[in-house]
């Protein structure tokens, strides 16, 4: 894992992180452009997703739902604001109902992904920005939260199982 | 960044005064919460709001990256900026709103200090995010390890 820099600004409520993958731009690129890929590492280990609906074309929506170790399902949508792959990706992302119907209720966050390459490697720079104070607090009380720290917890079990 | 050593300090401040500093940032998140706690005040709904608007405004990032370090009179500060003491003082009292500065008189002067709490809690939602990123690339770097070549659709 090669997390190069985290920039946390408080003023604006917003969150980069940019990394260096060792792997072409077209490669890191399906992580996100394949419904398959994204899949595998969207959601925490203890909370895997599983992507419904996948059209990323300005307009078109990815649909997801995360099920937790209690079979509980968390649904989710990205509306797809703007794509030119394999280069920049702009959603933005929100809660649904079981039904997959969005949540009004609950905060919807943008997300910018940015991909460039340089000598194979590829650098990813992903920016979340939350819309309110109130949006950010409400989406760290959400009981997802327990399961986004259990996963922390996890991850090394995880990465042991995979070598 | 203006913030960034202002925040920087926060976790020695609080370290040195023995405060506990886990909690805080729930504490803001979770509101409300038993009244026992010292920050009680903090946690009014809308508080974050106002720190995050006081921490809009480069002077006032400013101010409370110094008055983190050292308590400082207000005139003390209005040398510092090319503005008025008034137009200091309104910028204090937006901190002082926020709870992000406290304020006590010492014979004819008015002494600011930082409350490296609030930055604190602040910073502390950012980082919950920061480490469901990382979490994130952790994964994607594992998929890309073991499935270099997927085919389409793989």
């Amino acid at each position: 894992m090669a997390v190069v820099d985290v920039v946390k600004d408080p003023a604006t409520l917003s969150l980069q992180v940019t990394t260096d993958f060792e792997a072409p731009v077209d490669r890191v690129w399906q992580l996100w452009g394949d419904p398959r890929q994204l899949e595998r590492w969207w959601g925490p280990p203890t909370h895997p997703a599983t992507v419904v609906d996948h059209e990323l074309v300005p307009g078109g929506r990815v649909t997801y739902f995360m099920t937790g170790p209690g079979g509980e399902r968390y649904h989710g949508w990205w509306e797809v604001l703007a794509v030119s792959a394999p280069h920049s990706l702009d959603v933005r992302d929100g809660f649904a109902d079981e039904h997959g119907t969005p949540d009004s209720e609950l905060p919807v966050t943008s997300m910018r992904v940015e991909l460039s390459e340089a000598d194979g490697r590829t650098r990813a720079v992903v920016t979340s920005v939350f819309p309110s104070t109130e949006a950010m607090e409400q989406l760290i009380t959400m009981g997802m939260e327990e399961g986004l720290r259990a996963a922390m917890g996890q991850m090394d079990v995880v990465l042991a199982d995979g070598r | 960044m203006v913030v960034e050593l202002a925040l920087g300090h926060a976790p020695h401040e609080i370290a040195a005064r023995g405060r506990g500093t886990r909690h805080h940032g729930a504490a803001l998140a979770d509101a409300p919460l038993p009244a026992a706690r010292t920050a009680a005040a903090h946690q009014e709904p809308g508080h974050l709001d106002l720190v995050l608007r006081a921490l809009a405004d480069p002077t006032r990032r400013d101010i409370v990256s110094r008055v983190m370090v050292a308590e400082l009179s207000v005139s003390a500060l209005a040398e510092t900026y090319p503005m008025s003491f008034a137009a200091v003082q309104k910028h204090v009292a937006v901190l002082e709103r926020a709870t992000l500065v406290s304020k006590r008189r010492h014979g004819r002067e008015q002494l600011v200090a930082g409350d490296p709490q609030v930055l604190q809690g602040v910073h502390h939602l950012l980082d919950r995010l920061e480490e469901t990123w990382r979490s994130r690339v952790e994964q994607m770097s594992q998929v890309l390890a073991e499935d270099p070549t997927p085919g389409p659709g793989a």
